[in-house]
């Protein structure tokens, strides 16, 4: 199965636990670290490329030892509305997930291809660019 | 023979119905199909359009008077600081100003969330708004301060007043030096990471009419989403003509526009908040300016393509921050738009700060009105100047 994003959330308990460990050693899940945060109260956030047989089986792990886990792709959000397709954003995006549609010269979003580097967020000027998880 | 028109009869044809209207980018093609001289027999007037981040912006408010009277010194909308140093109940807000408590670039880079240009894009879209001011008191103004809500319809007038909009063109931004910079250009990556360039090219108004032969004081235009005119050249109007060494004439630059128009007839679609991280704030505006096919001279210029219409390439970590000489020549808005330039050998990825998705909305509405017969065409009452002024910028010394 092709890699999908998900985001986890650890209570401060959790954070100190080695639980992506028992994720690769028991499920035998392949993980790509995309983006990880822990934050002043020592909860923390965790971005991860996951793919593998057991994934499934590797979501239940998680969720049973009180992970929040919640896809990535309904975090990243473009506000359409917002967004002029000036283009500011893409030749920022280092990873393709915005880029300009050519010759109509509108900007369009790949979720599948966002590793989360919230540059957009920084750069759009219109601040049509969200992140929510 | 040559094609001649007048301003009177082109507005003869827009009350009839029979006017021919084009947008800039159509008249590429027209031309490239069939031609000068048929699209100048063929075609009445020529719309343009851009929306940009446009720094030199700002509206004129007037308050209705409270109980007691006050003679306004110091205000602020939604915080944000206005200019009170005029008649008693009139300030001025300029699309740049912020908070007096935001961090700005002190926790560098900025973000710079929310300026004057978020306050004029939420007083045109009718956001209530929270205004406080303050005054010393004389004899007939008593009252000292005051704090209330205001929305754009509880106000006498709110003039759009632009002292400089509508580059005519501009520099295509990027960074020579090893870390990343941040300016009004966007973010620009090191060693030559990324290219931004900020125009609609081939439908930016004043790269269609570069020698002002048709746009003066009285032009009416599309500001904002409604009308407004230009009323004086804009400030920095340095209008030149660009060359390459071997003399190849690559286009004009250097003018700028002087813009007003009603607030209250705008739409916030085409007047946004603008933030750069690292920067500051602004406003985008969105400004279209009709052009009439008065000859075919005026057409032949209104038809050059993006392929003929160069931006001169400025290295911003060293050579445009200290004004020093930058000889890393020019670039096609052809090869900007395609995604990608070489720079001194290298290949860069390119964007732009100003959206020509919208400038291609803004030349279309444009079209529409006057098609619609809701647009009538002014002669100016003064053509602005142009490079054969020889107008030259001063350098400012200290």
């Amino acid at each position: 199965m092709s890699p999908k994003k998900i985001v986890l959330r650890f209570t401060k308990t959790l954070s100190e636990k080695p639980i992506i460990y028992y994720l690769v050693k028991d499920y035998d899940l392949v993980v790509n670290i995309v983006k990880a945060n822990i934050n002043p109260h020592k909860e923390g956030m965790l971005i991860l490329e996951l793919s593998g047989e057991k994934y499934e089986q590797g979501l239940d792990y998680l969720r049973s030892q009180g992970v929040t886990v919640q896809p990535l792709t309904q975090e990243i959000i473009r506000n359409e509305e917002r967004c002029s397709s000036c283009g500011a954003c893409t030749a920022i995006c280092p990873s393709g997930a915005l880029y300009m549609e050519r010759p109509n010269m509108e900007v369009k979003f790949d979720g599948d291809k966002c590793i989360v580097c919230q540059l957009c967020l920084k750069t759009c000027p219109l601040r049509a660019m969200e992140v929510r998880f | 023979m040559s094609i001649e028109r007048t301003y009177a009869e082109i507005n003869s044809k827009i009350k009839s119905g029979k006017v021919v209207v084009v947008t800039a980018e159509e008249l590429v093609t027209m031309v490239k199909d069939k031609g000068i001289t048929a699209a100048a027999k063929e075609v009445d007037v020529v719309t343009t359009g851009t929306f940009g981040p446009m720094c030199s912006s700002g509206v004129f408010l007037n308050f209705g008077h409270s109980a007691p009277r006050m003679k306004i010194q110091k205000a602020w909308l939604n915080k944000v600081p206005a200019y009170g140093g005029i008649a008693a109940a009139d300030v001025f807000l300029g699309a740049t100003e912020m908070p007096e408590d935001d961090p700005l670039n002190s926790s560098y880079p900025g973000e710079f969330r929310y300026g004057g240009g978020h306050v004029i894009e939420d007083l045109v879209a009718r956001k209530p708004i929270k205004y406080k001011a303050i005054a010393y008191g004389t004899d007939c103004y008593p009252r000292k301060e005051i704090e209330t809500e205001i929305t754009l319809d509880d106000i006498n007038e709110a003039i759009l007043m632009n002292p400089r909009n509508a580059y005519q063109n501009y520099n295509c931004a990027v960074n020579l030096s090893s870390r990343t910079i941040y300016t009004y250009m966007g973010l620009l990556k090191p060693n030559l990471g990324n290219a931004h360039y900020s125009t609609a090219g081939q439908l930016s108004p004043l790269l269609k009419d570069p020698d002002f032969r048709t746009i003066g004081v009285g032009t009416r235009i599309f500001l904002g989403g409604g009308i407004g005119y230009v009323v004086w050249n804009g400030t920095q109007h340095f209008p030149d003509r660009l060359y390459d060494k071997n003399g190849k004439y690559l286009g004009p630059s250097g003018g700028t526009l002087s813009v007003l128009g009603d607030l209250k007839q705008m739409n916030p679609q085409w007047l946004r908040g603008t933030s750069f991280l690292g920067y500051g704030a602004t406003l985008t505006v969105g400004i279209g300016v009709p052009i009439p096919v008065l000859n075919e001279e005026i057409i032949r210029y209104a038809a050059v393509p993006d392929e003929e219409l160069y931006a001169p390439i400025m290295d911003y970590s060293d050579a445009y921050p200290n004004r020093k000489p930058c000889d890393l020549g020019f670039v096609s808005y052809a090869e900007l738009k395609s995604g990608k330039i070489t720079v001194n050998g290298k290949e860069i990825p390119t964007a732009s700060m100003s959206s020509y998705k919208k400038a291609r909305e803004v030349a279309g509405i444009l079209k529409q009105w006057i098609q619609k017969g809701d647009f009538l065409l002014s002669q100016p009452a003064q053509l602005l100047p142009n490079a054969d002024d020889g107008i030259k910028a001063k350098v400012l010394k200290g």
